[in-house]
């Protein structure tokens, strides 16, 4: 090879890889539309917001004076609208997603079944909220409890359960389910004993995933009649008027999170902004202390997984 | 071709017979993967079975704890009658799970659970339904011993099976499937993805093993099926070309087709 012939070939990688460089550059803007795009609001509403964070903040009910308006009512309506969610879409979206990879037949059914739930994925969140308010709030008589809007989220959220077990369960190799059933192991044995522990990290992210978007919702949460203002807490169990039970603060009327954050938005009064951005920033902090866990419980429980 | 397998087996040859595949056929789906097989397993004999890649081997194998019931559309034909009780395995009303409690498997690459050294050991008696403790740990015990495992792991049983060398895992493996005293062992080219010395010590093992177990293993080293089996069957395209004790087959193939692999002409 000659020298010009050498200078030749580093002239065309010079060139091809200006590209390399471009790319570079437009994936980092890219990146940064959406990164700093969140970093702007999540900023903006702390620092509006700030001023309001205290301990009466959490304690206190909402109220017509700005200044003494907390969140008492939503965060703990949405705490417990979430575990409501999470004890109803676990169980369904699991028991679906194992069914769906270990026990059903393949054939153009289960075709259809996959399709149907990928498509559930998209199905605007108000719809949910209709279907759940001719459901739950008037044909099961549930009324616009937590019960109801718990069940709601939980159908809302069932795809991504459904496909983040599905996910999970397929991440196990082949040989370790040949390898239980070459044991003698019956199909619920090798679910019991290998598929779902082994999955159960990635199905617990796939929950919290979903989780996180749940606590969000505001539409199906007002269509099935969710308060805006509400100054009590749900009975504590066995505390109300006898025969008070374990659970009756499931059929409470409640409010939520985005429901008191829409509500403050809506409101004239500058003051009231400000207890927005707070609420805002509170249910920011709510929504990555779950992913947070979700990390922290991927990287616990995959730890003693190796193939 | 001829469909008639070449037998090469001495008179006195006979042992008893464990198992026996009888016009044996398998389908994935249209596709005729093993055509009208006979072929004896003898009792506590280990039983090699070579061929070509593609040849239907690990299928026949396979087929012999119906590890392909797993799978739609696969068929079997023809029988495989087991004995003492004269079982034909791949009956319908005979459950794949009764034929996997008497003849247990090792596969081509370690694979054990990522579970402790004992509960790897264990699962096959769990599945089984045994709970009680020294039970099972005198088995577990017993097992690790019979795969020349148990004195490098005694003192780690709460270790990952994970974490052992390949070689280990493979033997942790034989132990799993040792644990619930199967009468076959079927061994899908157990070294296949070891080392030379982890090889030596596996094939030591399966050479022990015959006194207590019925032994059918697939290899792809010829040497290996010299080394270790008693009987060696040669498989083609589908078709059992030769079966017969191994000396025989190896020192005087009577079929030209098994002595061209053999001697490596072709392969």
């Amino acid at each position: 090879m000659t020298p010009q012939d050498l200078q030749a070939i580093r002239n065309i990688i010079a060139r091809a890889k200006r590209w390399d460089a471009f790319f570079g550059v437009l994936g980092i803007l890219a990146l940064m539309v959406g990164v700093l795009t969140f970093m702007t609001l999540f900023v903006d509403m702390a620092i509006q917001g700030m001023g309001r964070i205290d301990v009466g903040f959490f304690t206190n009910f909402p109220s017509r004076h700005a200044g003494q308006a907390g969140i008492l009512s939503a965060w703990v309506g949405t705490v417990l609208v979430m575990i409501v969610t999470g004890l109803a879409a676990v169980p369904l979206g699991v028991a679906a997603g194992v069914y769906l990879e270990e026990y059903a037949p393949k054939h153009w059914v289960t075709d259809l079944i996959e399709i149907n739930i990928t498509n559930l994925a998209g199905v605007p969140s108000i719809v949910y909220g209709l279907l759940a308010l001719g459901l739950f709030v008037y044909q099961f008589g549930l009324g616009q409890s937590i019960l109801s809007a718990g069940l709601t989220l939980a159908l809302l959220i069932l795809p991504v359960v459904i496909v983040a077990t599905r996910e999970a369960i397929r991440s196990i190799p082949q040989i370790i389910r040949e390898g239980s059933y070459a044991c003698g192991a019956t199909n619920w044995q090798t679910v019991r004993d290998h598929i779902l522990p082994y999955s159960s990290a990635g199905i617990l992210t796939g929950v919290i995933i979903g989780m996180a978007r749940a606590i969000g919702e505001t539409a199906p949460i007002i269509t099935i009649g969710a308060l805006t203002f509400i100054a009590f807490l749900p009975p504590l169990p066995f505390a109300g008027e006898p025969p008070a039970g374990l659970f009756d603060w499931l059929f409470a009327p409640f409010t939520v999170m985005p429901i008191q954050m829409f509500n403050w938005t809506s409101r004239p009064e500058a003051a009231f902004q400000a207890n927005a951005a707070a609420a805002g920033f509170i249910l920011v902090l709510m929504t990555l202390a779950m992913n947070g866990a979700a990390i922290w419980l991927r990287y616990r429980l995959r730890k003693n997984i190796t193939w | 071709m001829s469909n008639e397998t070449t037998l090469n087996i001495e008179p006195d040859a006979n042992a008893a017979i464990k198992a026996e595949c009888r016009n044996f056929g398998f389908y994935y789906g249209d596709f005729q993967a093993l055509k009208d097989i006979n072929m004896p397993l003898y009792d506590k004999k280990v039983t090699a079975l070579i061929g070509p890649s593609g040849c239907g081997k690990s299928t026949l194998l396979r087929s012999f704890n119906r590890m392909h019931d797993l799978y739609p559309g696969n068929r079997y034909q023809g029988e495989i009658v087991m004995q003492p009780d004269n079982t034909n395995l791949l009956a319908r009303e005979v459950d794949p799970i009764e034929v996997r409690m008497r003849i247990s498997m090792v596969f081509q690459k370690p694979n054990p659970f990522p579970k402790s050294i004992f509960e790897n050991v264990a699962y096959s008696l769990r599945v089984r339904g045994l709970t009680n403790k020294s039970e099972l740990a005198d088995r577990v015990q017993h097992s690790l011993k019979g795969a020349a495992l148990w004195d490098e792991v005694k003192h780690r049983l709460n270790d990952l099976g994970a974490n052992l060398s390949g070689g280990q895992q493979q033997r942790l493996c034989i132990a799993r499937a040792l644990a619930a005293d199967p009468e076959i062992i079927l061994f899908d080219e157990p070294t296949s993805a070891l080392d030379p010395i982890a090889t030596a010590s596996i094939e030591e093992l399966i050479t022990e093993l015959k006194e207590k177990v019925t032994i059918l293993i697939v290899t792809h080293n010829m040497q290996q099926a010299a080394r270790i089996s008693d009987f060696t069957a040669y498989m083609y395209i589908g078709e059992l070309i030769e079966f017969g004790v191994t000396d025989q087959v190896f020192i005087k193939p009577k079929n030209k087709q098994t002595e061209d692999y053999i001697t490596g002409r072709f392969g």
